[in-house]
């Protein structure tokens, strides 16, 4: 039995990845900020699963808590999903930097604050993984996007960085990038359904990524090649492209 | 998107959000102008469409059990078919249940539906200790019968239009298997059927299928099933008493062709139905997803009716106008040629709630293809059942008029202030409702 800590565990992709731990009997720990729903989540999974399942607070913009909310664990988790996100609006970014910052700071700083603490236990340890959940949205900068995209795509630098160090303490970092998911952060988006995918297909996929130390993982594998094409493209012809 | 429920008609256009918790159901509830809440869509008309659609399929986690006194809280979008897998084998069962069990929590409640067990449970409201409802300025209430009776008499039944229930306290039922002793009978014309529901009162549950085509002498003729949950000694050896075998299902793969289903065909399926069951009484022990939901058997089994969709058309009338009501309109149906297969018979027992279905005397519930012949059948039906004091069901029906409605539920305008009460505004709003002028 594994124990599983949950980053953003509010999120769609975070819930339905602690039930499919929960079915395997491993226990879960969901953190985020709204600890009330997070408990019911918590209390759903003992239900259903008969899984052990509990709730703590974790502010990824509190850098200053990520410490002591690391310490106080116990026992210190096998598994580290790092899962919350924040999409903003990309306009809304481009005319207050508030938002562009909440943004950055939500996807990008936030995460290497508590990334930076897990990994130096992981590193003592020797073992461990803690897998990352990306986005295609940061293989290339677009104009629809571009402030959660360098957010992410900064995330995915980093976690190969990190990939890189830990591989020599026997610890494991996996990328799992997702394309469309359907997920309360594209609701009400026109999602083309053929490329959508569900939250489960990706809880799979970062189950499967961390049980065979599998380094990148795009969801819905065409993603890799639309991916290849829309990287592939001459800058002088992408930037005429508008998209 | 096209959205539409079971009956595959009307389909409409909606913008379909989603929400889990409370939180987030406040901010979605206090961002609309306009909104209906929908469970899994079971409903067979327009009562859970509207322009702006909120789904509840999201906000669907077990939140406590106690499983001394069988009580269960949860999210209004857990389905039956959820609490039926994690329960049973704990030895819990639904209080009541509707025959198929892919409906919400929440939509059970709206609905205020009933079973096969109504003379005995009364309808599901009845076993819900405490539920919070989201009204439309997004206080979030608690109420009971005892706790704001009002909000909790007008939401059960109420047909989503006071507020959002976002999460109900059940009382479940103790079993001691997962098994039902069941009981076929035969009956030859509706005077049998009706004696044979007189007597089996003491039944927890009973039910009959009817031949609605069936003409003279033999109208009425039909097949009852009742039963108990078997008790542990009832069981042969080997079986395990808690373990519910998971079942495969066939699926209907796609909208066939209309054609499919004329007279003939609903014919050649009555008399083979019929014939299956031996002459007079017949007794097994069958697992209660059997017994319960035969036709959940065959998933999306509403595509055989084919692109133009269907509806169901149940009505009860009062007992005393059950007899001669009954032959009428069974008569005038069969005269159609329009009826279904599928036509379900039941004794109901006491009236109870505000504008609940139920009330004591006869429902029958049928299928009909949807037609350019249909509505006008339906609106002769109507003053069939209305003149002798019956009503139709909401959560069937697509094409009920507002004076229809007004004649068979007394306390439409009563439900009618309610409403105005909880949502001023009208923020909730269905199809349905808008043509019943609620
Ligand atoms: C095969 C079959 C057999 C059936 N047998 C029976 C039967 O034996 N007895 C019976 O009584 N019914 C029966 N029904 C009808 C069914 O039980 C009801 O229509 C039930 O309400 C469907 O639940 P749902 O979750 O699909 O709700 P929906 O169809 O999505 O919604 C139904 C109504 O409930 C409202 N609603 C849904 N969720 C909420 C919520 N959280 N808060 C407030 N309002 C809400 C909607 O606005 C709508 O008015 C049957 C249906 C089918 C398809
Ligand atoms: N949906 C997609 O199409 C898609 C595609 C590619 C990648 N992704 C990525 O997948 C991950 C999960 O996405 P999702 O779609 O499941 O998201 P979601 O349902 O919108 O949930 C995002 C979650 O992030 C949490 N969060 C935001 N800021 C936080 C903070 N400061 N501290 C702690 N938690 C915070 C929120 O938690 P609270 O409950 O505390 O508010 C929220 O539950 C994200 O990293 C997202 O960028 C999503």
């Amino acid at each position: 039995m594994k124990t599983v800590l949950l980053l953003g565990a509010g999120s769609d992709i975070a819930r339905a990845t602690a039930h499919e731990y929960a079915k395997r009997g491993d226990r879960v720990v969901l953190a985020s900020r709204s600890i009330e729903d997070l408990e019911k989540t918590a209390s759903d999974i003992e239900h259903r699963r008969g899984a052990e399942a509990t709730a703590v607070r974790f502010d990824a913009l509190d850098y200053e808590s990520h410490q002591a909310f690391y310490d106080a664990l116990d026992p210190k988790p096998d598994v580290v999903v790092v899962a919350f996100g924040y999409l903003g609006e990309q306009r809304k970014g481009q005319a207050e930097f508030d938002e562009a910052r909440r943004i950055i700071e939500t996807n990008y700083t936030g995460a290497v604050s508590i990334c930076e603490i897990v990994a130096a236990d992981f590193e003592k340890r020797g073992e461990g993984t803690i897998v990352g959940i990306a986005s295609v949205a940061g293989d290339r900068g677009r104009q629809s996007n571009y402030l959660y995209g360098s957010s992410k795509a900064a995330f995915d630098a980093y976690l190969s960085g990190l990939r890189n160090r830990l591989f020599k303490a026997g610890a494991h970092v996996a990328t799992v990038k997702p394309g469309f998911v359907r997920t309360k952060m594209t609701e009400g988006m026109p999602l083309p359904g053929p490329v959508t995918a569900e939250p489960e297909r990706v809880a799979r996929a970062v189950l499967k990524a961390e049980g065979r130390r599998k380094n990148v993982v795009y969801v819905k594998g065409v993603w890799r090649q639309i991916m290849g094409i829309v990287k592939a493209i001459p800058e002088p012809v992408f930037k005429r492209l508008g998209m | 998107m096209k959205v539409s429920a079971w009956g595959n008609y009307p389909v409409v256009e909606a913008e379909v959000r989603e929400f889990a918790g409370v939180e987030e159901a406040r901010r979605k509830i206090g961002a609309a102008r306009r909104m209906i809440p929908q469970g899994l869509a079971r409903s067979y008309g327009d009562s859970a469409i509207g322009e702006a659609i909120l789904s509840t399929l999201k906000n669907n986690r077990v939140l406590a059990f106690d499983e001394r006194r069988g009580v269960v809280r949860v999210e209004s979008g857990v389905s039956l078919a959820e609490l039926v897998e994690i329960f049973a084998p704990r030895g819990w069962f639904l209080p009541t249940t509707p025959g198929t069990k892919f409906v919400t929590v929440g939509g059970a409640i709206a609905s205020d539906v009933h079973g096969k067990n109504h003379h005995v449970a009364g309808n599901f409201s009845r076993h819900v200790v405490e539920m919070d409802v989201a009204l439309a300025d997004g206080a979030v209430v608690t109420c009971s019968p005892e706790r704001e009776p009002n909000l909790f008499h007008a939401t059960a039944g109420g047909m989503g239009l006071t507020g959002v229930v976002l999460e109900a306290t059940i009382q479940l039922q103790p079993i001691e298997t997962v098994f039902i002793a069941q009981e076929t009978v035969k009956a030859a014309n509706l005077d049998e059927i009706m004696t044979i529901f007189e007597e089996s009162a003491s039944y927890s549950n009973s039910v009959a299928w009817i031949d609605c085509l069936a003409k003279g002498a033999s109208q009425g003729r039909s097949l009852m099933m009742r039963g108990e949950h078997a008790k542990r000694d009832e069981l042969p050896e080997r079986r395990d008493p808690l373990w519910l075998k998971e079942k495969g299902t066939i699926a209907v793969p796609f909208n066939f062709p209309g054609f499919a289903l004329n007279s003939l065909s609903i014919k050649l399926f009555n008399e083979l139905y019929y014939r299956k069951a031996p002459s007079g009484l017949d007794t097994s022990i069958v697992d209660l997803e059997t017994f319960y939901y035969p036709l959940d058997a065959v998933h999306r089994w509403n595509r055989i009716y084919g692109k133009r969709g269907f509806t169901q058309y149940q009505f009860v009338l009062p007992k005393s106008e059950s007899r001669e009501g009954l032959k009428k309109i069974l008569g005038r149906i069969a005269e159609s040629g329009q009826g279904s297969f599928l036509a379900v018979l039941k004794l109901c027992g006491k009236e109870t709630g505000l504008i609940s279905f139920p009330m004591e005397g006869y429902s029958l519930a049928l299928d009909f293809p949807i037609t350019r012949n249909l509505f006008p059948l339906l609106d002769e039906l109507d003053e069939m059942v209305h003149e002798r004091g019956g009503r139709i069901y909401l959560t069937k029906d697509v094409r009920l008029s507002a004076e229809s409605f007004d004649r068979g539920y007394p306390n439409a305008d009563l439900f009618r202030e309610l409403k105005r009460r909880y949502d001023p505004d009208g923020v909730f709003q269905s199809r349905q409702s808008k043509r019943l002028r609620i």
